[in-house]
């Protein structure tokens, strides 16, 4: 990386206004500084509890989805050694909106269920989410990573938004997924 | 038995359960990452606990905020206090929220659609 690139991604942050930026592994210790420095961040910046618990929210779901999936990439050239485990978090403010922007790669035979997932989140309007959200709650068990497949439906229920999504190819066996949260 | 207290974490919620007064307080805020870990020895409480109840148990939920997988673990204790219901015990549920906050009061709906035990909602000015 040059130095010039050191200006051009400041600017970048800059223009996005961006609060908080972090790529890397996501451990139990980061996610709790992240909450604990964005707690802070939003005590300074948002008047409204309402909207502080809603960013806060949404921001556990995301760094709790990032430490649970993010997918280890076993392959064993040098390169992509490097990138194993590591996602990408920004959180950014813009004229009242929150977005929190996830990055991480996932096992493509993933991806095909991530996507009907959301699209089927994307297709509910707020009653319809809350009626989704206590069924998958009531009748859904818990997997042996203590997820309960609620994560997303919550996100949704928070933003108030529709989920923007992407999965971009890396190579056969990885995608990376592109998630863009945007809470008013 | 004895008393099942636990300090609270960012992480996790203060827990005292009081085996003298039926009454048990969760409070706080509980987004662990393993919240079945974090849960498992409040529900084998509960479990020994119900061998010999008070005639009335009172659950106060007075939680700030609650990851997905700790919804899950509340619901699983509110079926164990649902099953004790009845068997010795009367059970209550408190369910305390802070002021406009919409999503906890609809979570704490959302339970009582599920569980058959009586609710109360409590609206509060900070927990």
């Amino acid at each position: 990386m040059s130095l010039k690139s050191i200006y051009e991604l400041y600017q970048a942050m800059e223009r996005d206004h961006t609060m908080l930026s972090f790529k890397g592994v996501v451990t139990p210790d980061l996610l709790s500084s992240v909450l604990q420095i964005m707690e802070s961040k939003l005590n300074h910046v948002e008047k409204s509890n309402k909207t502080k618990k809603k960013v806060y929210n949404v921001l556990v779901e995301c760094l709790q989805n990032l430490y649970h999936h993010n997918e280890n990439i076993q392959e064993e050239d040098g390169i992509n050694f490097l990138f194993s485990k590591s996602a990408l978090l920004m959180i950014s403010k813009n004229e009242g909106n929150y977005e929190v922007k996830t990055g991480n790669y996932i096992l493509k035979e993933n991806s095909e269920d991530l996507k009907v997932k959301l699209d089927d989140i994307n297709a509910l309007n707020k009653e319809e989410l809350r009626v989704l959200y206590k069924s998958v709650l009531n009748e859904g068990e818990m997997s042996e990573k203590g997820t309960a497949g609620l994560g997303m439906i919550d996100i949704a229920r928070k933003s108030g938004n529709k989920l923007e999504y992407s999965f971009l190819p890396v190579d056969k066996k990885y995608d990376f997924f592109c998630l863009n949260v945007k809470i008013n | 038995m004895g008393n099942l207290n636990m300090e609270g974490s960012p992480k996790t919620p203060t827990i005292n359960f009081d085996e003298s007064t039926g009454v048990l307080e969760v409070k706080g805020r509980s987004i662990p990452e393993n919240s079945v870990e974090f849960y498992k020895p409040l529900n084998e409480w509960v479990e020994a606990y119900g061998k010999s109840p008070k005639a009335e148990t009172i659950f106060d939920v007075k939680l700030e905020y609650f990851n997905t997988s700790s919804s899950k673990c509340i619901l699983d204790l509110f079926k164990l206090l649902e099953s004790l219901n009845g068997n010795g015990t009367e059970v209550k549920v408190n369910w305390y929220f802070e002021e406009d906050d919409e999503d906890m009061e609809e979570a704490g709906e959302d339970y009582q659609a599920i569980i058959s035990l009586p609710f109360k909602m409590i609206e509060v000015e900070e927990i």
